[in-house]
């Protein structure tokens, strides 16, 4: 089942146009990988996904970016409630400089809800499911700069699902992280596709042909491929992805 | 001819060090004095007992009132106003010439002599508005003045919290104003606080603002709208006109500890600042 569809969409920064036509269908309840060299437009593209791209000046989009049907750049559509149904997760873990419960409540108070026994259980439930719950249970009070980078990253996911997104992207979310962390992510990301749908950016083509279902390739702006993940690697049809794939650049 | 590179550093420290050495001294030397002149004639009677003969004899109560009540009124004005400013600025304009302009504006201001925003608030609260010399008219001429520091120091903290942390909130679906309510002013609090603290510590200080906007009235005042004589103008009242000049010294240190003690809290403020960003 398609869960968003990206149409046509051009994207310039000023007079510098970094992404050209692309178009790419995103599945609900799977993971699609995103992979390109750096600049190649990935992490714009995702930028598009949620909007975040609106807080840069001199940026123009055009294109249809559909979230269930729905243009997510209609005039009039309420950027906010975009933004609490598609979700983003960091290159870097960035928690705020507050204790690791008012982290993950973080999106539900600025939604206006303050009820503590509400907070408490979407809380351990957020926390739960980020399968963080064990290692910050005796320690919700404390800042949650204190935590080891992995779980910071595993905390910014809680905060995420706390506010119930569809959609989950994720910005090369394990680029900070050191092996161990980041098997602990991919498991993670794969026990949250049965409740999301994720969009992953990265650099490491290992990590794309390990934990997605589909794969995008993006080079200058562009859409050189798009398909099972499987055969993206294994047979891709683009001369250019099997460059890429194979190591002659990137 | 060269001077050889040993040389050249020996100069440098001794000149360096010499210029370091007067600028302690000199300001060693200020408060020394102000300190020793007063600190004798200072007694719990010289602080909270009412003035006679002019301020020739008792204590200096009602000046201390009005030392405390104007940098509040000043504050009450200047704080909401500032630090609205400051978000508007950083949060809620993109970097244009206006922004540009408003912020050369408050840079200017900052620089005008006291003197100035008193005969601006002489001409405009106490004659234009008819307020006459009181409370009100002087607080909100202080106010004016430290306005711009207020802005200011507001900006650069608020510029200080990190990008990420408002990108965050969006992502989590924060309209701006819960963004700067619950990410940017909890962050840059200590900045701001260091900024009105050092805000309040000039408006102890002022004299001339306050002397054509507050009068000189010596009895204690029962309401905003009632003149009242600061500790600095107090004290100059009582060194120009040769009234007593114990009585001036020890109102001078009064003021001197007091704007010693503020300055310390601001310092020691900046301090956690750092702790917290580094």
């Amino acid at each position: 089942m398609l869960k968003m569809d990206i149409q046509k969409v051009d994207l310039f920064y000023g007079e510098f146009q970094a992404l050209k036509g692309v178009s790419m269908p995103i599945q609900a309840n799977k993971i699609t990988a995103l992979i390109g060299p750096s600049g190649c437009g990935k992490s714009t593209l995702l930028r598009c996904l949620n909007r975040m791209n609106d807080l840069i000046p001199n940026v123009r989009i055009q294109g249809t970016i559909l979230l269930d049907n729905f243009n997510i750049y209609e005039p009039g559509a309420r950027v906010e409630d975009i933004r609490k149904r598609v979700g983003m997760v960091f290159q870097r873990p960035n928690p705020f400089p507050m204790s690791v419960f008012d982290n993950v409540v973080y999106g539900l108070r600025v939604a206006g809800n303050f009820n503590k026994s509400f907070l408490a259980e979407k809380a351990e439930k957020s926390l739960k499911a980020a399968w963080l719950w064990d290692n910050v249970k005796d320690r919700l009070r404390d800042s949650a700069l204190d935590l080891p980078l992995d779980q910071q990253q595993r905390l910014c996911i809680a905060r995420l699902i706390a506010v119930e997104p569809e959609v989950i992207l994720m910005d090369e979310p394990c680029s900070a992280l050191d092996p161990i962390a980041t098997a602990k992510i991919e498991e993670l990301m794969n026990e949250l596709r049965a409740s999301y749908t994720i969009v992953i950016v990265t650099h490491n083509m290992h990590q794309a042909a390990r934990v997605s279902d589909f794969t995008g390739y993006m080079l200058l702006g562009e859409m050189v491929e798009f398909g099972v993940t499987s055969e993206v690697f294994i047979t891709p049809k683009d001369k250019r992805t099997q460059d890429y794939i194979s190591g002659k650049y990137g | 001819m060269r001077i050889p590179p040993r040389v050249a550093q020996t100069v440098a420290r001794v000149v360096l060090g010499a210029a370091t050495f007067f600028t302690v001294a000199v300001l060693i030397f200020i408060i020394g004095h102000v300190l020793v002149k007063g600190i004798p004639v200072l007694s719990f009677r010289f602080l909270f007992s009412n003035p006679e003969d002019m301020g020739r004899a008792g204590g200096i109560f009602p000046t201390l009132v009005g030392s405390v009540l104007l940098p509040a009124v000043a504050l009450v004005f200047a704080v909401p106003l500032g630090i609205g400013t400051a978000v508007f600025l950083t949060e809620y304009t993109r970097e244009s010439k206006i922004t540009a302009a408003i912020r050369f504006g408050a840079d200017c201001l900052a620089g005008i002599p006291s003197i100035i925003f008193g005969l601006f608030g002489f001409i405009f609260f106490v004659t234009v508005l008819r307020m006459g010399w009181c409370i009100l008219s002087g607080g909100l001429t202080l106010a004016m003045m430290v306005l711009p520091t207020i802005i200011r120091t507001t900006e650069e903290a608020i510029r200080a919290v990190p990008y990420a942390y408002r990108e965050v909130s969006f992502s989590l679906g924060a309209t701006r104003w819960r963004t700067v309510w619950r990410v940017v002013l909890p962050n840059a609090l200590p900045g701001i606080v260091t900024g009105i603290i050092l805000s309040l510590g000039r408006s102890i200080g002022e004299t001339a603002a306050v002397i054509f906007t507050a009068g000189s009235s010596l009895r204690m005042p029962s309401s905003l709208f009632d003149s009242v004589r600061t500790m600095s103008v107090h004290f100059y009242i009582l060194a120009r006109e040769g009234i007593s000049s114990e009585n001036a010294y020890g109102t001078a240190a009064v003021l001197v500890l007091a704007v010693l003690m503020v300055n310390g809290i601001s310092y020691w403020l900046m301090h956690q600042f750092m702790k917290r960003f580094s």
